[in-house]
């Protein structure tokens, strides 16, 4: 058989070829010649075809085959052999096979080699790839050359029991002995690899630490060091530009920030070398630059002085002026991470990090945007928002999410004045509308609620915004629910804070209701204009028109907006008694935590436009009429309320909800949605097992729990059947059965009931809303109850009705629940 | 530090080292997010990056990217001395050296860098010592067909 090609043969040949068609043909006629030449154990050439699949490897072809024989390399007495064994080793193993540990003995017989390249080469391997295996089990060979005297090896051993620590971190106690001498070397090899190894034990562990601070008196040796490379004149092996050794400079000031930190005694040890380095340090070029970097990092990190601690800013500060934007770059992350520590101090280069917004670098704007919102403060809370609505306006899509998020929290936290704030939140909504997160939508509706004396002019500038421009959704929709909220106060020309335009109730509608048909609007702000039409016809005159509209969108292709406009439809027809509370503006919300479970508090029956849920329910503030006298039910303790069919407030369960405050409906003209409320999917996982309006289950009492009167009173009498015939153990099941004694039939039959706060409340649509007289029939209606914490079920119940030509209403409170209804 | 990357400025491999235990899976992965996200960048930007949770300093010499990940609180301005020193090592090893030195002779590549850095940490700071220590190994290569003997370069 022919000598295998050599490998400088086989590169130029790989690189004629013109495709990677070509190129794949020649390596699989290399690789099979490679295989055919292992399979003869040829060792001659072993080392060549080693060195070519190398090569392929790294043009990403698979190599495995070739693990054996770097063993069988590493194995070979020639030098050779093993250079490229060691680096085959390197490249094509890993600790997930096997294979590697064959290598574990080549290794150790290396590690002892008489040639101190050899071990060298060992060492190298050993501390790049070894496994916690290997590691183990040679840990006592690098221990052994980390004693020797030939400098050579004992750096490599330094820096391979540092890989040995850091896969088998109990082993670090083994190599503590041998670290006694190492920082009295000369040799800045082995000296930089010791400071490598000492800050490696140090960081892993505290009472190492503490070791090396108090026994060892690790500081003052540090300082000597560094000290001498300050002051010692021109050394060329060592120098880089002008500066004796920075790599070695480096790792010490990194060591003495380990040392220092929350350690006085060290940290004072440590100032004066601190200072001198920060003064002496030429900062012509980078090296400079990178060994005063990391004094800084040091000097913020561990219990110095303030003088030193201005230094160190101040020195930021002249990064942040400096040429190289790789320098200006390092002083923003810097001082970033001070800013909370030393605000003041970084308030003073406030400007110049303003104008590193206007910087061309994408890495500079993003670093100096977010320094720009961690100083915005009280004081300055005009002039930086300035800059950054500027900033806003012109950066790059990929900042305008974050930038739009932190102009929103700023504003929040130090708005001067309701109408800045107001305008600020406008300025955006309208520059980067499109950018804007979806969580604001619902926290900007609430704070435009709370400024109530902004209203007029809130709406009027959302007004004009949307002449301009419907295309960016957040800005729509914000609008869209304020002109439904304000739109009396559009029309009527109420603005105080800027000249009020002439709005006619026309145009108005116009606008929504171009909404409604544009293309660029989304399902979820088409939703929104249609309620806000809605809205308005309590608040405008032009009734008619409005009805007009919602009755055409009953036929929407879009369930969403059908089941509104249906719903919205029927408001007009069967109840427009109710229209007018239900339509209300909205009080004043309070805000609560955003995560955690919220009460399910009722917002009484009134449409919460928003898809994405606003987590704080509207305190009890609300005028009374028929829909609130459930609040008396509450009675002024802490009892929660109830609606039928409480959800959180989702658009389809609030229209569900209406539904059963209304009892059953009867939809007159157009396609009726079913019935039964449809139950959207994120609600309470309770509700999803198998919600309808018609019982879950049969009546038979399969649970065995007694049943209860639950009143009985004026010929009207409640029974409680009990179920538990559902997978949640957690859920009682209760069904009411009313019946009527008297002669007269009662109309008009609601029942109500509030539950304390620690359960959850459910009604289901009632069978009817007539009690027959006599006990022809009765109503029955279902409630289910969430009672987690196993405690005791009390209910308080309301009754309504009509009976012989005039209103009755009933307050009871239920306590003879049996025990397993609720354990 | 956790690899290091050479590629050409059509993106192709011309070496590659890696500081920590990783799939080959995962390391082609890397290589391709890496020449993708260095390559875009813009002529004259910083030469830092932030990529997942590590530092990325690249610099261009010549036709060839040099690519260097390190953990967050390492300092990136002396990763950038770090690349040329390893540059200035090539350079003087190779005389003038140019990516076709480093194609046709890409064990070599290795070797230096073996000298200088270990297990991500920088095991050497003299020029001439490591020069010297590939030299001498060069040297036993030769000697490869008789015997071994020794080379004293340096005392202790």
């Amino acid at each position: 058989m022919p000598a295998p090609i050599r490998l400088r043969e086989l590169i130029r040949t790989i690189r004629t070829a013109r495709t990677q068609a070509e190129e794949r043909e020649m390596i699989q006629k290399e690789c099979a010649a490679i295989r055919s030449s292992f399979r003869e154990e040829d060792n001659t050439y072993r080392c060549r075809n080693v060195a070519k699949l190398l090569y392929m490897h790294m043009l990403g072809y698979p190599a495995h085959f070739g693990q054996l024989e770097c063993l069988k390399l590493i194995a070979s007495q020639k030098f050779t052999d093993k250079r490229i064994g060691y680096l085959g080793a390197m490249l094509l193993l890993d600790e997930r096979q096997d294979v590697h540990l064959l290598m574990t003995n080549c290794i150790k017989n290396d590690l002892n080699h008489s040639t101190q390249y050899v071990q060298g080469l060992a060492l190298c391997t050993l501390g790049c790839m070894g496994s916690s295996e290997m590691c183990r089990d040679l840990a006592g060979e690098v221990e052994k050359l980390l004693k020797t005297s030939n400098s050579y090896l004992r750096k490599k051993a330094a820096l391979c029991a540092v890989h040995v620590i850091r896969k088998v971190p109990e082993l670090m106690e083994m190599f503590l002995p041998a670290t006694k001498n190492l920082l009295s070397e000369k040799n800045h090899g082995v000296l930089h690899t010791s400071v490598v190894l000492l800050t490696e034990m140090c960081e892993r562990s505290p009472d190492m630490l503490a070791h090396f601070r108090k026994n060892e008196k690790l500081v003052p040796q540090l300082v000597r060091i560094l000290k001498n490379l300050i002051m010692s004149g021109y050394s060329p092996e060592h120098d880089v530009s002008g500066i004796s050794d920075p790599f070695l400079q480096v790792r010490i000031l990194r060591l003495l920030r380990i040392l220092g930190k929350n350690d006085d005694d060290s940290s004072e040890a440590m100032n004066d070398i601190l200072a001198q380095v920060a003064t002496n340090t030429e900062t012509s070029k980078n090296v400079g630059n990178a060994i005063l970097y990391e004094t800084v990092l040091t000097i913020m990190d561990i219990k110095s002085e303030s003088g030193l601690r201005v230094l160190a800013i101040n020195i930021l500060g002249r990064f942040l002026l400096n040429n190289d934007k790789n320098i200006r770059y390092v002083a923003l992350t810097s001082l970033l991470k001070t800013v909370q520590t030393d605000h003041n101090a970084v308030q003073r280069h406030r400007s110049t990090i303003v104008d590193c917004l206007k910087d061309l670098d994408v890495s500079i704007k993003r670093r100096a945007m977010e320094l720009s919102f961690a100083l915005v403060n009280g004081n300055n809370i005009r002039g930086m928002m300035k800059e950054l609505l500027y900033f806003l306006d012109s950066c790059d899509p990929e900042f305008k999410a974050d930038c739009a998020s932190g102009v929103f929290l700023a504003a929040e936290k130090y708005a001067p004045s309701k109408r800045w704030h107001i305008d600020t939140i406008m300025r955006v909504l309208t520059t980067a509308g499109s950018y804007v997160r979806d969580d604001s939508v619902p926290n900007l509706i609430q704070l435009i609620t709370n400024s109530v004396e902004m209203h007029a002019y809130t709406v009027q500038r959302l007004y004009k915004a949307l002449l301009d421009d419907i295309s960016q959704q957040p800005l729509v929709q914000v609008a869209s629910w304020c002109i439904g909220e304000y739109g009396d106060l559009l029309v009527s020309g109420q603005c105080e804070e800027e000249e009020p335009i002439q709005v006619t109730e026309d145009e108005v509608l116009d606008v929504l209701e171009g909404l409604l048909v544009s293309n660029l609007s989304t399902p979820v702000t088409r939703g929104y204009a249609l309620t806000a039409i809605m809205k308005l016809s309590t608040r405008f005159s032009s009734v008619n028109r409005i009805k007009k509209v919602v009755s055409i969108y009953g036929s929407s292709i879009d369930v969403e907006l059908q089941q509104r406009a249906v719903e919205y439809n029927a408001l007009f027809k069967k109840y427009d008694h109710m229209r007018s509370a239900l339509l209300e503006r909205m009080p004043i919300m309070e805000k609560t935590a955003s995560n955690g479970p919220t009460e399910i508090v009722q917002t009484n029956g009134e449409t919460e436009p928003s898809v994405v849920e606003p987590k704080h329910p509207p305190p009890v503030t609300l005028p009374t009429n028929q829909g609130t006298d459930l609040l008396d039910l509450l009675g002024g303790n802490d009892m929660a309320l109830a609606i039928p069919n409480t959800v959180p407030t989702k658009p389809a369960s609030a229209g569900g909800e209406l539904l059963d405050l209304l009892g059953d409906l009867s939809l007159s003209g157009g396609p009726a949605p079913t019935p039964a409320p449809s139950v959207p999917t994120s609600q309470p996982s309770f509700l999803l097992d198998g919600l309808s309006s018609q019982p879950l289950f049969n009546d038979i009492a399969a649970a065995g729990i007694p049943p209860i009167i639950a009143y009985n009173k004026n010929g009207l009498k409640i029974d409680f059947t009990f179920e538990r015939a559902n997978p949640n153990p957690n859920i009682a099941v209760i069904t009411i059965h009313a019946s009527n004694t008297t002669e007269t039939d009662m109309t008009d039959f609601v029942f109500q009931a509030a539950v304390p706060k620690t359960f959850q409340l459910q009604l289901l649509s009632p069978s009817s809303n007539v009690v027959p007289a006599l006990n022809q029939g009765t109503v029955t209606q279902v409630i289910r109850v969430l009672n987690p914490q196993k405690q005791q079920l009390r209910m308080r119940i309301k009754l309504t009705y009509t009976h012989r030509g005039s209103a009755v209403q009933d307050l009871a409170e239920v306590n003879n629940f049996p025990p397993q209804s609720w354990q | 530090m956790r690899f290091l990357l050479l590629f050409s400025r059509q993106g192709k491999l011309r070496l590659q080292k890696w500081f920590t235990a990783m799939t080959d899976r995962e390391k082609k992965k890397i290589i391709r997010e890496m020449t993708t996200i260095v390559l875009a960048r813009q002529p004259r930007s910083c030469n830092f990056l932030q990529w997942k949770d590590l530092k990325i300093i690249y610099k261009r010499y010549a036709s060839l990217y040099f690519c260097l990940a390190v953990e967050n609180q390492e300092n990136e301005l002396l990763a950038l001395e770090v690349i040329h020193r390893y540059v200035e090592l090539l350079d003087k090893y190779f005389g003038n050296v140019c990516e076709l030195d480093i194609i046709f002779n890409f064990e070599k590549a290795y070797f230096i860098l073996d000298e200088f850095l270990m297990g991500g940490e920088i095991q050497e700071t003299s020029k001439q010592i490591v020069n010297r220590a590939i030299e001498s190994s060069d040297m036993l290569q030769e000697d490869d067909h008789s015997e071994w003997y020794e080379v004293e370069l340096f005392g202790p």
